[in-house]
């Protein structure tokens, strides 16, 4: 969907920002570039919608080269979120949001229509529409921020560390909406951060960069089971393991249910057990991942649970089997 | 008419009762002139604010042609007015021309100058916004820029509207309608009375015009999302225009 084919970028003042890049974003997957500041992570993106243009190498959208695209009409057709929002506080939240679809000329139903969409995709009130970003808060504020992104349903999604400026607990709301959001627009996303914990949650593949050039391209898993350096190791930090448990699905790791029938009194659909534990409240489902289901276990002192999908039990989480499956993917970590 | 040894005090009553008598019994035709006068500066405003705005956006686009544009502007406010004037009328011939024509100019420095702090002191994320988002230069211009600058520029045209009444003034001594003429009248027959009431006009109309574009300025930023302490005409504007919320 987009390709960088050996992207130079030197600015005015002589400074390489980035040296000889290529990489190539899947349509449909959330792309990360991750890296320290002045890694030239951000300047990267903005060469997809032409805030910046090649010093040397092109980006091609599509097959085609961005620079014979007009650049209005590119950055029409590509969503920009940004960590300072930018929203127009002079606007309503509806006239914001419009922005793209009436420079577009959508008429004004088919915009109006849409103003509502959106506002229940990102889980704003309807009566926001009518109000002045200024009376909102920054989760808000960023929620209606990607809104306008999003207006007119562009095939890429830019977001330059768009929750960057939030809390952490809005940060990590924001987070898991976003990703709940993106399994429904299925739109291509390449997001900025300089956290490698965001990078790992939202990305389907993260390109690491450091000063001007990206040192692995790979998916969160293999990047945590085999950084290609040392710089990528230490910019993983510590607690590798932790962050693996934290971005594998319980579904990757569970036997059925078959294997385990004896040790359970009651398969049929209750979380009950009978291997000596407490009784778990609130046992994992498939999509849960593996740290807060290890933590499940630890907190109620088990060493097996069974995992639940709409009350029915679909598989069985064991330590043992945690234990086994890095044991296998990883060394030494 | 006057003591000239009495102190000024002690003679304050007698002499306010004066310029009230002189008010009342020249009331019809002292309205006349305050309509006249603030027509003059309506027409001065409605000719300078569109050349004053535009040349504050050219300057936005380029430094040089800025310092150019702004010197000129300061250089034409230090022309005296009656000079002007006389300069003019071989051109413009004698009345409310000439006056116009140098009233715009006076009123370009305010208006040029908040126009371009105005354009400039955009916060650099929102423009950056507008630019990702794909609006053109002009766009940008005119769904952000201006819009955000409206407040600025407006107290720029404040400013320009009290000079112009003011000096509009001195634009009876070329033919000018206008509260000028009471006060040049005055002048010619020696009647002092008549001077200070036109005075008091022309300084009343210059305040009540002021505190009504403050009001419309401080509606502006008000909407523009800024956090302000609200004057009284303010508060009622906005309980005035806050069926829009509502209506939409």
């Amino acid at each position: 969907m987009i390709e960088f084919d050996s992207v130079t970028k030197v600015y005015p003042d002589g400074t390489t920002a980035i040296e000889d890049i290529s990489f190539t974003v899947e349509e449909g997957t959330t792309t990360v570039l991750v890296g320290p500041s002045g890694c030239g992570k951000t300047t990267t993106m903005r060469l997809v919608n032409r805030l910046e243009e090649p010093t040397d190498g092109a980006v091609y959208f599509d097959g085609e080269n961005t620079r014979s695209v007009d650049e209005i009409e590119l950055r029409r057709n590509i969503g920009y979120v940004i960590q300072e929002i930018g929203l127009f506080d002079h606007m309503t939240v509806g006239e914001n949001i419009a922005t793209v679809p009436e420079l577009k000329g959508w008429d004004e139903a088919r915009i109006d229509d849409r103003i509502d969409e959106l506002l229940e995709l990102m889980a704003l009130p309807r009566e926001f529409r009518d109000q002045y970003p200024t009376e909102l808060s920054g989760g808000q504020r960023q929620r209606v921020g990607v809104a306008r992104a999003l207006a007119a349903d562009p095939d890429v999604l830019l977001m330059d560390e768009p929750f960057g400026a939030l809390d952490p607990i809005t940060r990590d709301d924001l987070q898991d909406e976003f990703l709940a959001i993106q399994d429904r627009i299925n739109t291509t996303i390449i997001f900025v951060t300089h956290s490698i914990n965001e990078a790992l949650k939202m990305g389907d593949k993260i390109a690491i960069f450091d000063v001007g050039e990206i040192v692995q391209y790979d998916t969160p898993h293999e990047i945590l089971a085999n950084p290609a350096t040392e710089f990528v190791e230490d910019f993983i930090g510590e607690n590798r393991l932790l962050k693996q448990l934290s971005i594998t699905p319980v579904s990757d790791v569970m036997d059925p249910v078959e294997a385990h029938a004896d040790q359970f009194d009651d398969v049929g659909g209750t979380a009950a057990a009978a291997d000596g534990g407490e009784r778990l409240s609130d046992p994992p489902s498939p999509s849960t991942d593996l740290r807060s289901s290890f933590i499940t276990l630890l907190e109620a002192d088990r060493s097996m649970s069974p995992v639940v999908e709409d009350g029915e039990v679909v598989g069985v989480i064991t330590e043992s089997g945690i234990r086994s499956h890095f044991r296998d993917g990883t060394e030494g970590a | 008419m006057t003591t000239l040894l009495a102190s000024p005090i002690a003679m304050l009553p007698a002499l306010v009762a004066e310029y009230v008598d002189f008010a009342a019994t020249h009331f019809d035709e002292l309205v006349v002139l305050t309509i006249q006068h603030a027509l003059l500066a309506a027409d001065t405003i409605a000719i300078a604010v569109p050349i004053a705005v535009t040349l504050g956006v050219a300057t936005t686009y380029d430094d040089r042609a800025a310092t150019v544009i702004l010197w000129l502007a300061g250089i034409a406010m230090t022309i005296p007015s009656l000079a002007l004037f006389g300069l003019l009328i071989p051109f413009l011939g004698i009345g409310s021309p000439p006056v116009i024509f140098a009233l715009v100019l006076y009123s370009q420095l305010p208006v040029i100058r908040n126009t371009y702090v105005g354009l400039t002191k955009i916060d650099e994320a929102t423009l950056s916004a507008g630019r990702g988002l794909g609006m053109t230069r002009r766009q940008r211009l005119r769904r952000i820029q201006l819009p955000i600058a409206m407040p600025v520029i407006l107290a720029g045209v404040r400013n320009a509207v009290v000079i112009v009444i003011g000096v509009a003034a001195v634009g009876a001594y070329v033919g000018a309608d206008g509260l000028g003429e009471y006060i040049f009248e005055g002048i010619r027959t020696g009647n002092t009375t008549m001077i200070v009431v036109a005075t008091i006009a022309v300084s009343l109309l210059a305040l009540a015009v002021d505190y009504t574009f403050g009001v419309v300025e401080q509606y502006l930023r008000l909407r523009n999302g800024e956090t302000i302490d609200q004057a009284l005409g303010t508060r009622f504007l906005t309980t005035l225009l806050s069926v829009r919320n509502t209506h939409q």
